[in-house]
């Protein structure tokens, strides 16, 4: 990222209690960048939000927002806007004296307010419905009142927390490339949090990697995909392969595999993806197994070797009615990435 | 099994009727007796009149009592509310040490026997030297009724959605804009329900007047006391008219829930308590 720093999280934590929740988390976040904080839920996602927004307070570090300190200040004093869950909207508003509560409270003009909420619901494309109530509005109408409400403030910084969990998929997936658009648009960065890795992948610049409580890896999601650092992250994001094997005078053997690599000798783990194996044919690493189970993928299948030796290889296919008997496989050394073995954690 | 079912659905009906005889009988025979131009005695009743009601219109000292009675009503609603607002929240959002403690004083009251906070009060009054007045019946009727307040309230606390008092600050407004911007808005039924329950509490309230009570009667006792001279018929009208108003409170009560949750909510509501 060559864009500056717009926020920078610096060694933050936090605990419950004795329940700790996030770990020495360290982030900067560029400005116009869309970031999407990934994790399962207990991963911490939504406390680090919230510790960003100014509901909770962070049990030690700090955080700065375009030089200035962010984390003592009132959730009010922030200039963060937020997209809640549930929306959150006002039941008792109008959807426009929805969207301009944070125009009023700021003591702007009535004309002012007037054309910026009309902007604002222009925009979501909900000006037809400004006089109705929340509970007369579709989720996904909702959503975009949710999303102008936030945005006519021209926060620096706007937090989505899980906004399209709500929705139904066909809804999602129509919303996700709607935000990815509108985020474009107003050039206003976004951290968004997500407990669904594909959601990520599709909307995000970079993607932060969190898992209980720690942040795994932080790269854009080609990156991440590619080169997973963890053995967790390759198994979070996509499906993978991962091959214990021991290193001797640079070549890795995993049962009958072997293959070139340049790593100190020991144990090591690596992630290949199913795509990267495929039916042997020219160079490459090569085993022989059997197909042992057949999961349809659409386009492709993804089938299950088994190669023997306790040893048993995913691999994708092009999609055909019946794989079975023997196979012969083969990748390529590179498409074997050295990953760190993930800790078990408590 | 379906024939013994049938055999019981029979006699439901007149259970029914049974039981709402039980509870409706001695009102119903109060309103047909302020219409009855015999009196109280006689039966059936006869000659039906308003003679009752004029003279009871005519009659300054009810109306003084009526007019006593308003008055002590809506100060005790200002005050159990005034407090009773602050104990709420402080008891859903606050945490303190001794909150164990604080909540089952300030629900004391609400178990507590008339007569002990009636007499405990008066014993506070003599000592601080006050005069016995409306304003100490105000005093007892406030502090007694804090807990009602404080119960209605918090039970709406508990159901507020608290994600839109972080949008309301996400959005810029201070803590006191969001009290009152969000909170007490969509604390609105809560409030009022606690205000019609103290009204109506403290408009029939007699144990604790009884004993705070100086030169001016509340309505129940001015009842009362003319109880003890014998049944007159201008008692049954006047009953009849506080009857009336309370079914008129109760209407528009059940009209403002109708409007903020709608019918599907309320009857799951009242089976959820039920």
């Amino acid at each position: 990222m060559n864009a500056p720093s717009l926020l920078s999280i610096r060694n933050v934590a936090k605990s419950f209690g004795k329940n700790s929740v996030l770990r020495n988390i360290s982030l900067e976040i560029a400005e116009g960048e869309f970031l999407t904080i990934l994790g399962e839920s207990g991963s911490g996602k939504t406390t680090l939000l919230r510790i960003i927004a100014g509901f909770e307070s962070a049990t030690s570090g700090e955080i700065w927002m375009g030089g200035e300190r962010l984390d003592p200040l009132p959730p009010y004093r922030r200039r963060v806007n937020t997209v809640f869950q549930q929306y959150a909207l006002f039941p008792h508003l109008s959807v426009a004296d929805n969207v301009g509560y944070g125009l009023k409270v700021a003591n702007l003009s009535r004309t002012e307010i007037s054309t910026r909420v009309e902007q604002a619901l222009a925009m979501v494309k909900m000006t037809a419905r400004a006089n109705a109530k929340p509970s007369q509005i579709s989720g996904g109408q909702q959503q975009r009142v949710a999303l102008a409400r936030a945005l006519v403030n021209r926060p620096r910084l706007l937090l989505l927390d899980e906004p399209l969990s709500a929705l139904d998929a066909n809804l999602r997936r129509q919303m996700q490339v709607e935000l990815k658009s509108l985020q474009r648009e107003v050039g206003i960065t976004f951290v968004f949090v997500t407990h669904d890795q594909e959601e990520a992948m599709v909307m995000s610049d970079r993607i932060a990697l969190l898992r209980m409580g720690e942040l795994e890896q932080v790269a854009s999601p080609r990156e991440i995909y590619n080169r997973p650092a963890t053995a967790y992250t390759a198994q979070f994001i996509g499906h993978t392969n991962l091959l214990q094997a021991q290193v001797q005078d640079g070549v890795a053997r995993c049962q009958s595999l072997a293959w070139k690599v340049s790593l100190p000798d020991g144990p090591a783990l690596f992630s290949l993806r199913p795509e990267n194996v495929r039916f042997a044919s020219g160079d490459g690493v090569r085993i022989r197994g059997t197909v042992q189970q057949q999961a349809f993928h659409g386009a492709t299948d993804l089938l299950r070797i088994d190669c023997g030796e306790g040893l048993v290889l995913s691999m994708r296919a092009a999609s055909r009615e019946n794989w079975t008997g023997k196979v012969e496989l083969q990748f390529q050394p590179e498409d074997a990435i050295p990953v760190r073995a993930s800790q078990e954690r408590t | 099994m379906s024939g013994g079912v049938k055999a019981h659905s029979r006699w439901l009906p007149w259970h029914a009727l049974a039981v709402f005889a039980f509870l409706y009988l001695p009102i119903v025979t109060l309103i047909v007796y302020s219409f009855n131009g015999e009196g109280v005695g006689g039966f059936p009743p006869r000659h039906l009149t308003l003679q009752w009601y004029r003279i009871l219109f005519a009659d300054d000292a009810i109306w003084a009592a009526v007019f006593n009675s308003l008055q002590v009503a809506l100060a005790a609603m200002v005050i159990s509310l005034a407090l009773g607002i602050p104990a709420a929240l402080a008891l859903d959002r606050a945490n303190f040490p001794g909150k164990g403690l604080f909540r089952r004083l300030v629900l004391l009251p609400l178990i507590l026997p008339g007569i002990i906070t009636g007499l405990s009060l008066l014993m506070l009054f003599r000592e601080a030297n006050l005069k016995l007045s409306l304003a100490t019946i105000i005093l007892g009727h406030g502090t007694a009724l804090i807990s009602v307040a404080t119960t209605e309230i918090f039970a709406g606390l508990q159901k507020l959605d608290r994600a839109q008092e972080e949008a309301s600050l996400d959005l810029g407004a201070t803590y006191w804009q969001t009290f009152w911007n969000i909170t007490i808005p969509n604390l609105k039924l809560p409030i009022i329900g606690a205000a019609l329950l103290i009204f109506t509490l403290s408009m029939d309230e007699i144990a604790v007047s009884f004993f705070l009570i100086g030169r001016d009667n509340t309505l129940p006792l001015e009842i009362w006391g003319r109880l003890r001279r014998g049944i007159t018929p201008e008692i049954n009208a006047i009953s009849t008219i506080i009857f009336v108003f309370s079914l008129i409170a109760i209407v528009v009560w059940y009209r403002l829930r109708m409007r903020a949750q709608g019918k599907a909510e309320i009857a799951a509501e009242l089976l959820e308590t039920n």
